[in-house]
């Protein structure tokens, strides 16, 4: 079955703080979406990640691997976390992302994974 | 010559239908679009001496499918086009198109036809493609317009047509976009894009400068086909309905929207005899019919407002206090500014310049700055409250934003005249 990236968007600037109420409230809005996404069998992986700050970037050049600070993308929106799923075709792929939108109360953008040949 | 125009309108009626089935049995939108390529030109060749067969449709689809067919054994080596080849196989095999009993077995590959077109439209304006991709989609594989006559419908290169078509396709087959008409739960939005879409290729037709007006296909008759295809389709849908009203009410002024000299005439100061009675007519039963149905839309609103300026044989005649009420009910549903613009101009024809001014200057004028039509409506509003200085700098700020030469002339000519 055809496999989609659901990436979620926010500003440079976002910092996960649970302690606060938006983050309560979006946790568990997301955490609904992760089982509705079991429940259907379209899950495949999801997982937020930690500030674009704690990235590295490794470029390969003649001298080996070079490594820089920071994230690769120096823009002021950074991915802060991804779904992979699985779903039928684009209508489905499509209502999913909407649900995560909702559920992130964010941009999210779906994209198709190459298939496996 | 005759036969020439006639094969030209057949092809034109019938590769929407076609496409949209080939698609649905090829599996791929490139395949099928070359193969009911291929088949107008077997036609092209063949019809001059055999005649324009009985059911034309038919028979270019199932040529359509044989070429198709061959092809794909000749060139079987992609995986995907295998798979293709395979389902065509196990349908049937090739079927002569000029054959009658094979025509009739045909019937059950060709008879959900109605149902693969709407699948077509709701591909071409899927949600998921910007609108200018989708409107491309629609002219060319449900209008059968080829990419040059679209490209020149737009003034564009064909180039950008070419590579907004090329896109748009990878983008849905990349996402596998499925060819199935959308579930109900989402009927209502998906409709609604494609309303939008047709209504696009509508206003961009109207709009359209007259000069060039013989090298460009017709984009608002073009517009009003597919849509009828689409109430056919639907007849349920009262929007589609309402759509398809005020495509015909707008279309029926359009003998004297331009004088003799191709200069724009105002709706008040059109010569109403040369309205086309037959499309308003028409419209006009068809907003009664939607009126029926209660469930009134944005598109039957506008329809509503269209048939009102229809019933008024001069313009001092019309009923602006009904206009005004459905603006009301139309930014109830649609709380915009282009809306509030049109409202306005209503009001001030009911309650005089002063009256229109006051509910344009109460909008936000940040956000109109770059709305052509705030600006001339605005501009019009000032002169007949004698305000002139202002007038002519609206004015201005309505130039800088049309680009369409008829409409340039028309406001250059009422700026000269409000210049003190």
């Amino acid at each position: 079955m055809p496999q989609f990236l659901l990436s979620v968007w926010h500003d440079e600037e976002y910092e996960v703080d649970f302690t606060t109420e938006e983050f309560q409230r979006v946790g568990q809005k997301v955490g609904a979406f992760n089982e509705e996404l079991t429940e259907a069998g379209a899950w495949v992986f999801g997982a937020g990640l930690m500030p674009a700050s704690s990235a590295t970037v490794l470029r390969p050049s003649k001298e080996g691997v070079s490594m820089t600070d920071g994230p690769y993308a120096e823009t002021k929106e950074q991915m802060g976390g991804f779904w992979i799923i699985e779903a039928p075709d684009m209508d489905t792929a499509l209502d999913w992302a909407q649900r995560a939108s909702n559920a992130c109360e964010g941009p999210v953008e779906l994209r198709p994974m190459q298939p496996e040949e | 010559m005759s036969d020439e125009l006639d094969l030209a309108a057949v092809f034109r009626r019938e590769a929407g239908r076609c496409t949209a089935t080939l698609i649905r049995v090829l599996g791929d939108v490139d395949l099928a679009e070359d193969a009911v390529a291929e088949a107008f030109a077997i036609a092209a060749e063949r019809w001059p001496e055999t005649g324009i067969p009985p059911n034309p449709g038919g028979w270019i689809t199932t040529t359509a499918r044989n070429r198709a067919i061959d092809r794909l054994r000749r060139e079987s080596t992609r995986k995907e086009r295998h798979v293709a080849a395979q389902r065509l196989h196990e349908e049937d095999d090739d079927m002569d198109p000029d054959h009658a009993r094979d025509l009739e077995a045909l019937d059950d590959f060709v008879d959900v036809v109605a149902d693969d077109q709407l699948r077509l439209m709701f591909l071409c304006c899927h949600p998921a493609l910007a609108p200018d991709a989708q409107v491309a989609m629609t002219l060319r594989l449900l209008g059968g317009l080829e990419v040059p006559e679209i490209a020149r419908a737009f003034l564009v290169p064909e180039a950008t047509i070419a590579q907004r078509l090329v896109r748009a396709k990878r983008k849905l087959r990349d996402n596998h976009a499925s060819y199935e008409v959308p579930r109900q739960a989402q009927l209502p939005d998906r409709l609604h894009v494609v309303l939008g879409a047709l209504y696009l290729i509508f206003t961009e037709g109207h709009t359209a400068s007259s000069g060039d007006a013989l090298l460009r296909v017709d984009l608002s008759s073009e517009a009003i086909r597919v849509t009828r295809v689409l109430v056919e389709l639907m007849p349920d849908e009262p929007e589609a309905v309402g759509l398809l009203a005020l495509m015909l009410l707008t279309d029926a002024r359009r003998p004297a929207r331009l004088a003799a000299d191709g200069s724009f005439v105002r709706l008040a100061d059109q010569d109403r005899g040369r309205w086309d009675r037959t499309l308003i007519a028409e419209g006009h039963d068809l907003v009664r019919a939607c009126l029926r149905r209660n469930q009134p839309g944005p598109f039957q609103i506008q329809a509503a407002i269209a048939a009102v300026h229809a019933d008024a044989p001069v313009a001092e005649a019309t009923d602006w206090s009904q206009i005004v009420a459905l603006y009301d009910q139309l930014f109830a549903l649609q709380p915009n500014e282009v809306v509030a613009v049109n409202r306005a101009v209503a009001l001030a024809e009911l309650r005089g310049p002063a009256a229109g001014l006051e509910q344009l200057d109460a909008l936000d004028a940040d956000r109109l700055d770059d709305y052509q039509p705030f600006h001339a409506a605005r501009a019009d509003l000032l002169v007949r409250a004698g305000r002139l200085e202002e007038a002519v700098r609206a004015y201005d700020r309505a130039l800088a934003l049309t680009t369409n030469p008829v409409e340039r002339s028309f406001l250059s000519e009422q700026r000269r005249r409000a210049a003190p």
